[in-house]
């Protein structure tokens, strides 16, 4: 399997990027390529034009800025798994990192393409989300901030416009909370049949904050508000993780796949949504 | 589609060739460059079998193309023997603890773990089996495949690996 023909360019900075994407008409972006050459293979996709951005030196690593932890778009999962940043403010993208794909695809796979891809199965919007995390957008006029959070539109569909490329991704650090990433999946290398994030905090022994987003259980990564809701000022009990999943499963519209019936990722949804929260809990400071 | 130069060092040595921006890291080692230990399996980047280390990482070489490359330090299997030609560790390990069968996997399994060696001198079971997660075989079951990494890990420790392969 070999792509069609398209022009190849390795641009060394974003300026440069962003005027070559508009150069070519269906000019796409190259981050880690796990996503778009398979489907360039396939040939489900067939732009006339690569701006590769493995050449942008200034889009790759993780930095603490005030209260907030900015990482380039083009850092990969390996990186972020190597990053001692990352697992004492964000321990939550080490655990979703280390469920994406395997050892080889982590090596490239990058952050930025993950978040940007807009396939439902992709693990990170789903983290992005309930961290309220920010992508920085540099586009051919000006440059934009989108909250995560306003950025899914649908399978496939982003709020980021022809040109636009993500450079940064900005996510403010958490006090201290309770995380988890459950991601159940076929095999190795799957995408999820079903998977739930989830951040807490807690005060006085109640859920004081509460976030849970889900992956691959609906057209696009979503934040579940109101399951959050119903678990905000409860101890986190069983019956209240109940009602919260009971919740969750209302906003669920999984794909029927090979990965299961839309009844049966649902039910499964439900309980990795319950998981998660209960591991979030385990890891809170009650 | 005009062609591109590329250049790379593989296994040492400089080499180059012209090929379409749209050749695979694979077609180019396998086709322009003759090293055809290098194989190609499922070409949907689940198998492993292509896999070849490129600057200090294992990558799939079916899913990158051979421009991103560009200027890269690649590692193939033909570049894992020891200088006068005797087995690496790796390959002793494989040797004797049956690591192979078939041997279709076998070019990128013994690349895949020359990485995971590298990173990690002293791995569990475990994390052998999660470091070669990327790398599929049908015909050991893995058992020996462990066994073989494991061979090697402890003879470039300088230990004793006491185990018999299964």
């Amino acid at each position: 399997m070999i792509p069609g023909s398209f022009e190849y360019h390795r641009p060394k900075t974003v300026s440069e990027a962003v005027k070559l994407l508009k150069k070519g008409k269906d000019a796409r972006v190259l981050a880690g390529g796990h996503s778009l050459l398979p489907m360039m293979k396939l040939r489900m996709t067939d732009p006339s034009a690569l701006v590769d951005l493995g050449g942008i030196a200034a889009l790759r690593g993780v930095k603490k800025v005030g209260s907030k932890i900015v990482i380039g778009a083009m850092t990969t999962q390996h990186e972020l798994l190597a990053s001692a940043l990352i697992a004492k403010n964000l321990p939550i993208l080490h655990e979703a990192a280390q469920l994406i794909a395997d050892p080889q695809v982590r090596y490239m796979g990058t952050l930025g393409g993950n978040v940007v891809n807009g396939d439902p199965g992709n693990d990170m919007p789903a983290v992005m989300l309930v961290l309220d995390a920010t992508y920085k957008v540099t586009g051919p006029i000006k440059s934009r901030a989108i909250k995560a959070r306003e950025f899914y539109k649908g399978s496939y569909e982003t709020a980021l416009k022809p040109g636009e490329i993500v450079t940064a991704l900005e996510i403010p650090v958490p006090g201290k909370h309770g995380y988890a990433y459950e991601k159940l999946k076929r095999k190795v290398g799957d995408y999820a049949t079903a998977a739930a994030a989830v951040v807490l905090t807690m005060k006085g022994g109640k859920i004081a904050t509460c976030s849970i987003a889900i992956t691959n259980l609906a057209p696009k990564a979503t934040l579940v508000e109101a399951a959050a809701k119903t678990l905000i000022g409860t101890a986190g009990d069983d019956t209240s993780i109940a009602a919260a999943v009971t919740d969750a499963r209302k906003v669920m519209d999984p794909a029927n796949d090979t990965r299961g019936t839309p009844a049966y990722r649902t039910s499964v949804g439900g309980t990795y949504v319950a998981r998660a929260v209960k591991s979030a809990l385990r890891r809170a400071d009650r | 589609m005009s062609n591109v130069h590329v250049k790379l060092k593989v296994n040492g040595q400089v080499m180059e060739g012209l090929c379409e921006p749209r050749t695979l890291l694979v077609h180019f080692l396998r086709e322009n460059l003759n090293l055809t230990g290098t194989h190609i399996g499922c070409e949907t980047t689940h198998c492993g079998v292509c896999t070849v280390d490129v600057n200090g990482k294992s990558v799939k070489s079916c899913t990158m193309l051979a421009v991103q490359a560009q200027g890269a330090e690649v590692l193939t299997i033909e570049g894992m023997a020891n200088a006068d030609g005797t087995l690496s560790a790796l390959q002793e390990g494989f040797r004797l603890m049956h690591g192979l069968q078939c041997g279709y996997c076998t070019p990128g399994m013994i690349v895949r773990a020359h990485r995971l060696l590298k990173e990690n001198p002293n791995p569990t079971e475990d994390e052998i089996r999660h470091g070669i997660a990327g790398n599929l075989c049908r015909c050991t079951g893995y058992q020996n495949i462990v066994k073989s990494i494991q061979h090697a890990a402890a003879k470039l420790r300088g230990e004793e690996f006491l185990e018999a392969a299964e």
